[in-house]
Order: structure tokens, then sequence, then C-alpha cells
């Protein structure tokens, strides 16, 4: 019963939140209001138990993010605000918004009822991670054992990702000044 | 940010704990949550105040942009090279059973090694990203 009014409030938290961003023109409110977006997001991980993704959620989604972001505005301007979009109100977006959120809604209902043990999702892998894991990996912690062992080629990929996040930030905004002192000879 | 007295002293005093943290998610992953992921990001966080107490150029003297550079390249060639190793040794790519004596300390030195290289390259990457857009708001001519 508690964790449900837990789950239900930070919910709420979560749609006002979002609302606000929306809403709201300046553009450093609303950075903030991201990184309490995925702190609350992370208050919800921690409550299904999945503490890594929570921790994930925490460092990267609320802190360094938050940090990347301040840092852009810090270059263009921090009070500066979201141009007024003129108020015309178009119904079709609106009908479209809603017949998918409806078609989405009416989807959870052929859904396998959340947390029951004989979901798809826990009889493929599940049960060898679980099970076998201790004999075959031999550590505590079963995420650490799939993200890097059982998995560890799409964790490769994810590495090499982020390599390549970083390559095109040097190459986007990297190095500008030697090309303006060579602009100035 | 460099005038706030009490700002700087509380930082400073703070990076070597935040550093010491990243460091424990970073080897204490295979017992409870953490990971290379989230040490990297801690890691390099404590980069990230120092930048802001001291400025960018302060930081980059101690860790600078070629040494990051190298370092982000490293850690996806560790991970990598694990699989080229267990190749090597005749098993599948990144079938870390054959790096050790039996089969689960083969499992342990894998995966240690592995979750190293993704610490080094998101923390290195990290701070390149969070350097580059930091200079970019530096006032020119400051450089020595």
């Amino acid at each position: 019963m508690l964790e449900q009014l837990i789950d239900i409030f930070l919910l709420a938290f979560l749609a006002i939140i979002s609302i606000a961003i929306v809403r709201i023109r300046n553009v450093f409110t609303a950075v903030m209001l991201f990184g309490i977006y995925s702190l609350v997001s992370a208050s919800l991980f921690m409550i299904l138990d999945a503490a890594d993704v929570a921790f994930t959620e925490a460092a990267v989604g609320a802190g360094i993010s938050t940090i990347l972001m301040l840092a852009t505005l810090s270059l263009v301007g921090r009070d500066r605000e979201k141009p007024l979009v003129k108020k015309k109100i178009s119904f079709l977006p609106l009908v479209i918004v809603l017949v998918t959120g409806a078609t989405l809604v009416y989807g959870i209902v052929d859904l396998p009822p959340f947390g029951a043990a004989d979901n798809p999702v826990h009889t493929h892998v599940a049960p060898r991670y679980i099970f076998q894991s201790m004999s075959e990996i031999d550590v505590p912690n079963l995420v650490t054992a799939v993200l890097a062992s059982y998995r560890g080629f799409d964790t490769l990929g994810e590495v090499v990702v982020i390599f390549t996040a970083g390559i095109g930030v040097l190459l986007l905004i990297g190095g500008r000044r030697r090309k303006e002192e060579n602009a100035d000879e | 940010m460099s005038d706030h007295m009490i700002l700087r002293v509380v930082g400073k005093f703070l990076i070597p704990y935040i550093m010491l943290f990243g460091l424990y998610v970073q080897f204490h992953g295979d017992f409870g949550p953490g990971g290379g992921f989230q040490a990297g990001v801690i890691f390099a966080s404590a980069f990230v105040i120092h930048t802001l107490l001291f400025g960018v150029r302060a930081t980059q003297k101690i860790a600078p942009e070629w040494v990051l550079r190298l370092v982000a390249s490293a850690g996806v060639l560790l991970y990598a090279g694990v699989g080229v190793a267990s190749l090597m040794l005749g098993a599948n790519f990144l079938d870390y059973d054959v790096l050790g004596a039996y089969p689960v300390a083969g499992q342990h030195l894998g995966i240690i090694l592995v979750e190293a290289g993704v610490g080094l390259t998101v923390a290195s990457v990290i701070m390149l990203m969070f350097f580059t857009f930091a200079a970019r708001g530096e006032p020119e001519g400051e450089s020595p």
C-alpha cells in the first residue's frame, strides 16, 4: 500500500515536472527541472529494485547531463528565454496524440500481468542468469555478471558509442582556437 | 566562482573523497551496485568540481587533453584487447573462461579488466567533453 502511494506520488511528480518544462520559458529553470526529473526517475528505478540503473540515472542524467547543459547555457547566455510561440490552437496534433495514447493504453490490456513469475521475460534466459551465474561467473552482483560477461559484446558496443560521442564533440567544437589563429594569419 | 572562499575550501576538501568513492564503485561493482560506467562518471565529476572552482586552465594542467585522448582510446582498446586475448587462447571473442587457470578465475579477471576499460573511457570522455565546453567559454588570450 505504502509502496503504491510512493509510486503514484513520484509518477505525479514526473508529470508535473514535464508539464512545467514545456510551459516554462526561462531556459536555466528548464535545465534545472530536467535534473530534478532525472532524480525522480532514479527514485522510481530504486523502488523497482534496479539499483544499478538508478545509480546510472542519478550520476549521468541528474549529474553530468545537467552540468553539460549548464556549460552550454554559459556559452549562449543563461537568461535566454524560449521565443514566445503564437498561441494558435490547432486540433490535428491533439487528435493524433490522443489517438496514439489511446492505442498504447489499449495495448497495455494484452500485456502479461506486471511482476508475474511466469511472464515470457522471466522464462527465457533469466533462469540461467539467476541460477547458474554463481557457478559460471561467481560474481554476486547479477547485473555485473550479465553486463560484463554474458552480454560483454553489447557492452563493448556501448563503450564504443561513448568513445564516438567524445570524438564527435571534439570534432565539432574542439580546437577552435587554432583555426582562428590561422584565420588571423 | 573563484572568489567564493567557502565553496573553494569545501570543494577542495570534497574532491579526494569523490575520487575515492569513484574507485570504490569501480572495484566494488562485482559485489554491489556500480561498475565502470558509474565509476567513470563519478571520477570525472571530481575534475568537473575542480574546473568550477579553479578554472579550466588549472584543471587542464593536471589532466591535459592529449592524455585524456590517449586514456579514452586505451580504455576501448583494453576492452577489445581482452576479447582478442580470448580469441588467441582458442575461445570465442570475450569468452573469459580461458583467461585464468580455471573458468571462474578467468571470468573474474576478464570482468575486472573489461570494467577498467569502461571506467577509463567513460571518465576521460566526460572530462574531454566538459573541458571542450568550458574552454570555449573562457575569455581568449588568458593562456600563458
